[in-house]
């Protein structure tokens, strides 16, 4: 049962991802304000945690946002539907990866 | 002694004939050799001897003129001693006399006529040397400044204000230097006698007890009747603001006393100041602290104000590998160094979590160490530690408390209070700790040394990785520019003087920080126009020290008190101030957006930043620095332009001067 429900929501999370608009995403990342604790590539820092590259899952990032821990607000649907959270996952998952931290000398000093 | 009944010559009489007076006193001869009163005054007459008038030097010393010098200068005022508008000797003199004895280099002041007296001193008698006048462009900016100093140099910079309305202005800036326990020396003017002020004016700027605005947030204050008073109140203070927890005192110099003729058997001795020591914790606590060190599995020390001088970080490098404990540096000084293997400031909450004993070093939140404070709507502490670890806690901020303002946070039940001071208490502690170490104790202390300092080293790789993230990015990563800016600074002698918790703290994640001045800690009451100010300060004690002063200066702060640019162009000051210019009073955005979640509102970005924003029109701060005298350049917004605008700056500074760099930033 459980197992099933884990293929179920792995299989959501891929579909939504699917459906997501990187461009509307980019966009919504900026009006709805994550940039603010997360920065404009979703980069975290002292104020939000790291959410790109490599989200995690669209379906794990809904619920998320719905029921964060720690400082975060919640954004209820009202705030922000699936759709809209959908197209930030799409646009964090374009977000190039960096070089490995290694092979940037200014990191290495 | 009395003052204006007794004084034979009235302060409106001084200032008719004050240039005269001056002249008067600029030109009188020294006399015999002074002798040092005590080794802050000894020091004080070293440092005079660059003073530029001779007769500065003479009471530099903290001696009374002898009988000869007197004569002497008695004969040269012969012409106008007769002359009842003219005062020979004024009460400033000696109030200087004293700021010399206690060894002051600065005066940080924006000028006031409640404290013209003194200032004319200063410049006359004093020849302006031990103290300088350091002028600023606001009495907040003067106050922040000393607090920057005095956590450089150790020891406090005059700071004279207005009183009522200059004391108003740097009211919030003692605010921080007290909730920060640094030593802040501040007199504030004022005319006590009513049927002295001259007009309104004088009486709006007048208070029955001019140190009321200040008394919750100063250590002590006094409000010196006679001269002989504020010599010896003055002393006392000095004492006390130094002896932990350091804290800003403050001492009325009522205008009459500063303007009026001295009396004619006036004893111009300045009390001795005594060599100040720190109080040490209670020897049967300090060893069993010490078996519960040496038993401890997981012991960890968290450091916030622990180091008061480079000896202290020495010493809790000791402590920390004689223990084999994980550090974590809250950083309100250089406590720890940064790379050092047991430093687990980065995987804090990891440390605590994991440890059976938490000894606290001057922690003044120790609730907010074991704690997490969660929950959307009220407050729901929850606590990270394992059940039965012991807290243990040494803290000078024990010692002394008051009630209104709440910087002593959230009660914390910790096994054993130490009221001491961290520093002072180490060495016995190490030694302590030393004696008991077994063979058998001193192995499992090197095996978890070990591992701890791999579980360190993974830390500081992750940072890095970390830091990767948005490398490229425009506006440009904070990641980015500490980096940037440490390639260049990490071959000088350098010193961060501003709180990088604004670009997510990544100099003190990334940087290698070894020697104690070479960071110095936030605004201590957290109060918005800290940094600009305290920057400069600690860039003046750096100064005779030869080493790089570098400021990353966030633009909201900057704004408080932008007039400090003037005072570094004026002064010469060589600081290298890199903005961190997100166009936004930032805290308040996440803040405001925060509050709009709860309500079930949200808010668009655009709404988000009403009353939060510092744009439209954005500010060129480069242009504004130009504007007062500081080489500057930017707007920069393509981090590969960094590089070399850090190198130009350098340069400036290395010559000598004030330079700012306008980078436009990643929000955090």
């Amino acid at each position: 049962m459980i197992r099933n429900m884990i293929v179920i929501v792995l299989l959501a999370a891929s579909s939504l991802c699917a459906q997501g608009n990187a461009e509307n995403g980019k966009r919504q990342f900026v009006k709805l304000g994550c940039y603010t604790c997360h920065g404009y590539q979703g980069q975290g820092g002292g104020a939000g945690a790291k959410l790109a590259p490599h989200p995690i899952a669209a379906a794990n990032l809904i619920a998320y946002v719905r029921h964060p821990a720690g400082s975060m607000p919640p954004f209820t649907a009202k705030v922000v539907s699936d759709q809209e959270l959908m197209d930030i996952h799409a646009y964090l998952a374009s977000v190039p990866a960096p070089p490995p931290a290694k092979d940037i000398p200014l990191l290495n000093q | 002694m009395a003052k204006s009944k007794s004084t034979p010559l009235a302060r409106r009489g001084f200032l008719k004939g004050a240039a005269a007076g001056a002249a008067a006193l600029v030109s009188s001869p020294q006399a015999a050799s002074p002798q040092a009163a005590s080794p802050q005054a000894a020091s004080s007459q070293a440092a005079s001897s660059q003073a530029k008038s001779q007769e500065a030097q003479t009471r530099a010393v903290a001696v009374p003129p002898t009988a000869a010098q007197r004569a002497a200068e008695n004969a040269n005022a012969s012409a106008t001693v007769e002359d009842p508008q003219i005062v020979e000797r004024p009460g400033a003199d000696y109030m200087v006399d004293v700021f010399k004895s206690l060894g002051f280099e600065y005066l940080f002041a924006t000028p006031g006529s409640s404290f013209r007296g003194i200032h004319e001193s200063v410049i006359n008698h004093g020849g302006n040397s031990n103290p300088e006048f350091i002028t600023f462009t606001h009495e907040e900016c003067s106050a922040a400044a000393a607090n920057g100093y005095a956590k450089i140099e150790g020891k406090p910079a005059l700071v004279c204000a207005h009183g009522t309305v200059g004391i108003q202005h740097a009211a919030m800036a003692i605010y921080n230097a007290y909730c920060d326990q640094a030593p802040l020396f501040i007199v504030a003017g004022n005319i006590s006698d009513a049927a002295e002020r001259r007009g309104r004016v004088e009486w709006l700027h007048a208070a029955q007890d001019v140190a009321a605005t200040v008394r919750d947030y100063t250590k002590w204050d006094d409000n010196p009747a006679s001269l002989t008073h504020f010599g010896e109140s003055a002393v006392r203070a000095y004492q006390i603001a130094m002896t932990a927890p350091m804290m800003p005192v403050l001492l009325a110099a009522d205008g009459v006393l500063q303007e009026g003729e001295a009396p004619k058997d006036f004893d111009w001795r300045v009390p001795k100041l005594p060599k100040i020591t720190a109080p040490s914790g209670d020897s049967a606590a300090v060893a069993e602290l010490a078996q519960m060190l040496v038993a401890a599995e997981n012991p960890v020390i968290v450091a916030s104000r622990s180091a008061r001088t480079p000896a202290g970080l020495a010493l809790l490098v000791e402590l920390a590998e004689v223990t084999g404990a994980a550090v974590i540096d809250q950083q309100r000084r250089t406590n720890f160094p940064s790379r050092h293997p047991l430093n687990h400031t980065q995987r804090s909450r990891a440390a605590v979590s994991n440890a059976d004993l938490i000894l606290g070093l001057e922690v003044y939140d120790f609730f907010g160490v074991v704690h997490t404070l969660g929950g959307q709507i009220n407050v729901i502490p929850k606590s990270i530690i394992k059940p039965g670890t012991k807290l243990v806690s040494i803290s000078s901020s024990d010692l002394f408390y008051k009630s209104n303002y709440q910087n002593f946070q959230r009660y914390e039940a910790v096994d054993l209070s130490i009221p001491a001071d961290a520093e002072a208490t180490l060495p016995a502690l190490i030694e302590a700790v030393k004696r008991l170490l077994t063979d058998d104790r001193k192995q499992a202390i090197q095996s978890r040394a070990a591992k701890l300092a791999q579980a360190s080293h993974q830390a500081l790789e992750q940072t890095r990785t970390a830091a990767s993230y948005a490398w490229d990015a425009s506006p440009v990563s904070t990641a980015r520019l500490s980096a940037e800016l440490w390639a260049q600074v990490k071959n000088e002698d350098w010193s961060l003087v501003s709180d990088p918790f604004w670009v997510s703290n990544w100099p003190l994640r990334l940087w290698d920080f070894t020697k104690h001045y070479q960071f110095i800690g936030g605004a201590g009451g957290e109060g918005v126009g800290y940094l600009a100010p305290a920057a400069l300060g600690a860039a003046i004690a750096n100064k005779k020290h030869g080493r790089l002063s570098v400021s990353i200066q966030s633009d909201g702060d900057f704004m408080m008190g932008p007039g400090v640019l003037w005072t570094a162009a004026h002064h010469r000051i060589p600081l290298l101030t890199v903005m961190h210019n997100n166009r936004a009073y930032h805290q308040e955005i996440m803040q405001l957006q925060r509050v709009a979640n709860q309500h079930n509102r949200g808010v668009d970005i655009d709404k988000c930043k009403i009353g939060t924003a510092i744009e439209n029109p954005n500010i060129n701060y480069a242009m504004m620095a130009k504007s007062m005298g500081v080489e500057a350049e930017g707007p920069i917004s393509d981090p590969k332009d960094l590089s070399a605008a850090i190198r130009r700056g350098i340069d400036v500074v290395k010559r000598g001067d004030p330079y700012l760099i306008d980078v436009i930033t990643q929000p955090r």
